[in-house]
């Protein structure tokens, strides 16, 4: 079964950061946190030189990755030295599954990515700039090894192209929350309900991501009727300001802890809120 | 009328699903307005062209080149188009079909700041707010564009990633117009990019090869042996080459930047040149599949050329392609050749080229001796954006044909001009 099974019992948070941020080390400590603090799901960003879907938050937090020297091969490593229990998702640009050559059988390209990936553990992908109609080969891939290929439906996704991306969801939709840019925001977007309407009848979890800061906003998001919230920006900022100000690991691990835990809690509270409503 | 996303195996639309819609919404726009001239789309873009741009523009035979190289030489002055370079052909044809698709807002990146002068001075002409986004490093090298851009009244975001250039130029306007996509279009500078762009782009600097075929058999009495034409992204290069690739005696040449070096520093992350076709590997950048700078994992290089609107890690998916078939050759010309090629078309022709188009008539200068009987050459753009630049690095070298300069240290004008 699918990544759709974290979605099933409860309301799921799905956290994500980029791998190597700001070290390999710290890295794996803060993945761990955020288990911890109730992630359900984990998107592992694997960084790419031009993430052009990305604010300034995630841009900063690739830098650091690629400048502590991370790699797909070193991601796959990290991916097999991670001690967590729930499922990972890889999050990326495609240029890096197109140019992947598999360290033993030599192949390249997305099935020899979609492989290693499944020899480390990886249930699914997230590929910012691969729509549906250019990720068949990926698919096809994603089929053979057992993974999800995930697809974000933004706001502009209407009319026809939202019914043919129906045919190509797997694992959940990825509802983006507004138009733009990853990054943190202090409000709840007003897009977010319409986007939730749009896919309602569809028969897959739907998890919002874009701007998501507060448990406040998971609540909001969850009672609006998402499966799950999808939180990147919030944590990368922890991680950034721990960096910058020479924090002790630890201290960050903590706040990375919490932070997951606020989310989580918020996208609980959400439920509850959702059922009073249904049930009254 | 469907066309078709890709050139052989390059091209394709890899972007973010927010874009897709406004990607499939030009696609129908370019279809009807620039394939099957509906509403006289097509009619009033040449009319404009003319009146505003200043078209049909000179082939001209080059005297001293001429003579020089035992060669009938001929140049395509686009440095003559209103702004100084090519890049107006493709900025009003885009700034315009925005008008047609009811956009109210136009963004552009600029490398050389070519690009965005042309669409600041489409998006003054046709009356729409216009925000262009250009590195850093680029702002600091073309500084007399930065002026021009402003002055049409456009506003002009530095974009301070990675070293500063076009690339990140690129990539920060894509992240406005994930934003803005309801109702900004994105006027892409080159033949690069997601479908339609390539073909698009491509469609309106096509003016300028099929002004030449006609000119150059007027003027030689027949087609030329060899065509050449500088390449950053592409735009001049597919525009100066469209319509002779169906004529398989016409040599094709695009000439790249080779910087100050072919070699690539994989740990640093760097490659000092923009040679892309002639040594990039097929990978998917900005929106497309084509041939890129990158090292063994798929991380783009940062990419080098004395000048700014050739320094980019990647090129166009057609060109890609084209050379691929063997239709179209991929050379280039080191930053040395380029300055002295500066200096000589300067000096001997009375022309001032930009350093992208100096780069084609290094090439020039190099195999004039293979290229057979009458060439034609692009002067992609004209060499004023470039002054400061070439006076800093032309102090830096030794060269042959560099003019003494020694009046403007004697007056105390030197460095600024
Ligand atoms: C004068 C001139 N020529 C050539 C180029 C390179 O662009 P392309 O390869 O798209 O023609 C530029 C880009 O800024 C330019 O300003």
């Amino acid at each position: 079964m699918g990544l759709e099974r974290v979605f099933a019992d409860e309301p799921a948070f799905v956290p994500y950061v980029a791998a190597g941020d700001p070290s390999y080390e710290e890295s794996l400590e803060y993945v761990e946190a955020l288990e911890r603090g109730g992630a359900d799901v984990i998107e592992l960003g694997l960084p790419f030189s031009e993430p052009i879907a990305e604010g300034s938050t995630i841009q900063g937090a690739v830098v650091r990755s690629l400048e502590a020297g991370m790699t797909p091969e070193r991601y796959f490593a990290f991916v097999e030295d991670l001690d967590v229990g729930v499922p990972l998702v890889c999050m990326t640009y495609y240029n890096l599954v197109y140019q992947y050559t598999h360290p033993e059988t030599g192949e390249t390209g997305p099935r020899a990515f979609a492989r290693r990936a499944a020899e480390a553990g990886i249930e699914g992908f997230v590929v910012v700039d691969l729509p549906a109609e250019e990720a068949g080969p990926l698919r096809e891939a994603c089929d053979e090894f057992g993974q999800d290929l995930v697809f974000i439906i933004a706001p502009t996704t209407r009319g026809d192209r939202l019914d043919r991306m129906r045919e190509h969801v797997s694992g959940y939709v990825y509802v983006q929350a507004r138009l733009g840019v990853t990054g943190a925001r202090d409000d709840v977007s007003g897009q977010t309900e319409a986007s939730l309407a749009r896919v309602a009848d569809w028969d897959v979890p739907k998890a919002v991501g874009f701007g998501i800061k507060t448990g406040d906003h998971a609540e909001r998001i969850v009672a609006a009727g998402a499966d799950g919230v999808i939180v990147g920006s919030a944590l990368v900022d922890i991680v950034a300001e721990g960096h910058e100000e020479g924090q002790p690991t630890a201290e960050v691990v903590q706040r990375l802890e919490s932070k997951a835990r606020e989310l989580k809690q918020g996208a609980l509270a959400g439920a509850r809120a959702r059922a009073g409503v249904d049930g009254s | 009328m469907s066309t078709d996303k890709t050139f052989g195996d390059y091209g394709g639309q890899y972007v973010p699903e927010s874009l897709m819609p406004a990607i499939e919404e030009l696609t129908d726009a370019y279809e009807r307005y620039v394939l099957d001239n509906e509403d006289g789309f097509m009619d009033e873009f040449y009319r404009r062209l003319a009146d505003f741009g200043g078209r049909p523009l000179p082939l001209q035979y080059a005297e001293s080149l001429s003579e020089r190289y035992d060669t009938d030489v001929y140049l395509k002055r686009e440095d003559l188009l209103h702004g100084g370079a090519h890049k107006l052909n493709n900025a009003l044809g885009q700034v315009l079909l925005a008008k047609y698709m009811g956009k109210e807002r136009i963004i552009a990146e600029t490398g050389a700041g070519q690009h965005g002068t042309a669409t600041a001075m489409a998006a003054a002409h046709l009356d729409m707010p216009c925000e262009i986004y250009m590195g850093e490093t680029d702002i600091r090298r073309q500084r007399p564009n930065v002026f021009r851009m402003k002055t049409n009244g456009s506003e002009v975001t530095p974009v301070t990633t990675g070293r500063g250039t076009l690339k990140e130029a690129i990539s920060e306007t894509m992240r406005d117009w994930a934003t803005t996509v309801e109702h900004t279009h994105y006027v892409i500078g080159s033949v690069v990019g997601p479908h339609p762009f390539p073909r698009m782009v491509r469609d309106f600097q096509a003016v300028i090869s099929e002004e030449v075929r006609e000119q150059v058999q007027e003027k030689a009495g027949r087609l030329p042996d060899a065509v050449l034409a500088c390449a950053g992204g592409g735009s001049n290069t597919m525009g100066t080459f469209h319509h002779f690739v169906d004529d398989e005696d016409v040599g094709l040449s695009a000439v790249e930047a080779g910087g100050s070096s072919l070699a690539v520093d994989e740990e640093a992350g760097v490659a000092p040149n923009s040679a892309s076709l002639s040594t990039g590997e097929e990978g998917v950048l900005h929106g497309a599949r084509t041939k890129l700078l990158q090292d063994s994992h798929g991380q783009i290089m940062e990419s080098h050329s004395v000048s700014a609107g050739l320094d980019y890690a990647g090129v166009g998916p057609e060109l890609a392609h084209l050379v691929d078939e063997g239709r179209v050759d991929a050379v280039n010309v080191d930053d040395d050749s380029a300055l002295e090629a500066f200096h000589r078309l300067s000096q001997d022709e009375g022309v001032i080229p930009a350093l992208e188009t100096a780069h084609a008539f290094g090439y020039l200068e190099q195999h004039h001796d293979e290229l057979g009987d009458v060439v034609v050459v692009n002067v992609s753009g004209r060499g004023d954006k470039d002054l400061e630049t070439v006076l800093e690095e032309t102090e830096k070298r030794d060269l042959d044909v560099a003019p003494d300069m020694s009046v403007l240290r004697e007056t105390g004008g030197g460095g600024g001009i």
